[in-house]
């Protein structure tokens, strides 16, 4: 049986509490919604991108623990790194949660999120700020959704 | 001879033993992340008895047929359990004729099914339809599709802090261009149980009908839709501990008679030529194709099982278990509770300082209990309170105040998790 601590990582928790780069940013080049409609979590992920490197990321809105964590930690993941590699880690990120790889490489304070994989259902949560950051570097326009 | 006949002093009992009751429902016997499994979900659906079980696996075993057309035995077995368990509704809604019961799939189809017959033909560019700020999608959205046909305006009648409705705002929303008023008895997502016959008479002294969203009643309390007075009445037979996919709309012949078709098809008609079809009479005119005659007749199972349980006794148990549960949960540190209307049945919303109703979920379902929790279809209800969510603990005739101390001791669990 999957323990509860698992999930609920006391860094997780600290994150959730006090989320980083917790703002509108206003040199954003490229902004995305991420909407889970089942539970009403709601974030938009701001990213300034220069030269195919992030400059400067930020992120506002409200959700569960699991979901204001992971967009914190992404953002404190993300500074500094090209977008291709910022795509390359939601690929990875999204492996460890979704659990069909336990030990990915380079994702450093992230793996916190291994325990996801135990609680299907929370996955959307952990994966919903990348989602919209993957639609903001597309530029994409709309608000995505995870259903 | 003489006999002195003692007469014992026969008292009904208000209640039932409901450990005895739990018996009849093999889903509880079980264990959810090894703990015995606490369903505080009954709002979104409930647990079935054995007889609705029993009653779905005789039929496909023992009477499978199409009803309504078959000359030989099957069929017509299957057509006397069909229209039985519609007589069975009848009674369970104290309609006053068995053909004002229409088989749906749902109160979100049966409202649908009025939306799109009687709101047509009625409601046209400038008529209003009046409804609550506490309903649910299903009673929100069918009207907002006819409006946007019809160009004509939804009202939303307002409501208080503790989640009621405010009746003077409510009747002066009614007027010469109100073409229906449409409003739940019992809020899903607060627990509310609206004034219904008051609300009728304001909307009949205007010649205006009501439709009366009965999901969350229906399984709570005796309705009676005669004594509402109310047009129409909806429910949805996997709320009431009957099967998914199977509800019912009441409405009154009158009303009915007058308006044209839902679907076309099958069953619903006297004749059909390429020229020219004759309607069915009722009920049928509204049951095109073959319906799903397992889930009736599962259906009139359950509101069996509740007219021997008694209605009455079921209320009685869920307000013992709402005013424990409340008082209980209001004395936990940090949660609030959203929804204290006085008048009030079977549902518990509440929110925690500093956690998402999500997480809350997770932790619960690790200790066995399965609440609801989210927007609960109702987001404009959520917008209403500020709220992106709300954890939401839903009784049902099973359930046990042994549970509920369960539910308490989870919450405190949520605290200490989440710091």
């Amino acid at each position: 049986m999957a323990d509860l601590r698992d999930l609920y990582q006391e860094v997780i928790l600290e994150h959730s509490k006090a989320p980083r780069n917790y703002r509108v940013l206003q040199s954003a080049n490229h902004k995305a919604e991420g909407f889970n409609p089942l539970c009403g979590d709601h974030y938009t992920v701001y990213v300034d991108v220069e030269n195919g490197k992030i400059r400067d990321i930020g992120f506002q809105g409200a959700g569960c623990a699991i979901s204001k964590a992971s967009a914190s930690m992404m953002t404190q993941s993300l500074k500094g790194k090209s977008t291709a590699e910022a795509e390359d880690m939601f690929t990875r990120f999204h492996a460890l949660v979704t659990g069909k790889n336990r030990n990915p490489e380079d994702l450093g304070k992230l793996t916190v999120f291994a325990g996801v994989s135990e609680f299907p259902v929370r996955v959307k949560c952990a994966s919903l700020a990348w989602h919209a950051l993957h639609a903001a570097l597309q530029g994409k326009q709309e608000a995505v959704s995870t259903e | 001879m003489s006999t002195v006949l003692k007469t014992p002093e026969v008292q009904a009992a208000t209640t039932y033993d409901v450990q005895k009751v739990r018996e009849d429902f093999p889903i509880l016997r079980q264990m959810v992340h090894g703990k015995p499994l606490v369903y505080l979900d009954n709002a979104a659906t409930t647990q079935k008895p054995q007889a609705v079980i029993n009653a779905l696996v005789d039929y496909y075993q023992h009477d499978n047929s199409n009803v309504h057309r078959g000359v030989h035995l099957l069929s017509e077995r299957a057509t006397e359990a069909y229209e039985k368990a519609r007589v069975s509704v009848q009674k369970f809604l104290n309609a006053a004729d068995h053909r004002e019961i229409i088989f749906v799939r749902g109160t979100t189809e049966a409202i649908n099914l009025v939306a799109q017959t009687y709101g047509r033909k009625n409601v046209g560019e400038g008529d209003e339809i009046v409804i609550t700020a506490m309903e649910h999608h299903s009673n929100i959205v069918p009207w907002q599709m006819l409006c946007e046909e019809k160009r004509s305006v939804l009202r939303v009648a307002p409501i208080n802090d503790s989640g009621e409705l405010l009746m003077d705002d409510f009747a002066k929303l009614l007027g010469p261009k109100t073409k229906i008023v449409a409003v739940p008895h019992l809020s899903n997502a607060l627990g509310t149980i609206n004034p219904i016959r008051e609300i009728v008479r304001l909307a009949h002294a205007q010649n205006i009908p009501v439709l009366v969203d009965g999901a969350q009643a229906a399984p709570r309390m005796a309705v009676d839709v005669q004594e509402l007075d109310c047009d129409f009445y909806a429910i949805s037979g996997h709320k009431l501990y009957g099967p998914t996919g199977i509800g019912v709309l009441y409405g009154k012949t009158k009303l009915l008679e007058a308006m044209p078709p839902y679907q076309g098809g099958g069953d619903m008609i006297a004749s059909v030529t390429f020229e020219k079809t004759l309607y069915n009479r009722l009920p049928y005119k509204f049951e095109a194709g073959t319906p799903d005659i397992a889930g009736v007749i599962a259906l009139g199972a359950a509101v069996e099982y509740l007219e021997y349980l008694g209605l009455a006794k079921i209320e009685q148990h869920e307000h013992d278990l709402l005013a424990y549960a409340t008082e209980k949960v209001s004395a936990i540190p940090g949660v609030k509770l959203i929804g204290t209307a006085k008048n009030k049945a079977g549902v518990l919303s509440f929110v925690m300082d500093g956690v998402h109703p999500h997480d809350i979920g997770t932790i619960l379902d690790h200790e066995g209990i399965a609440i609801r929790t989210g927007h609960h279809c109702a987001q404009p209800v959520m917008q209403r309170f500020g709220i992106p969510a709300t954890a939401r603990a839903s009784f049902g005739l099973y359930n046990t105040k042994e549970e509920i101390d369960v539910l308490i001791a989870g919450i405190k669990k949520v605290s200490e998790v989440m710091g």
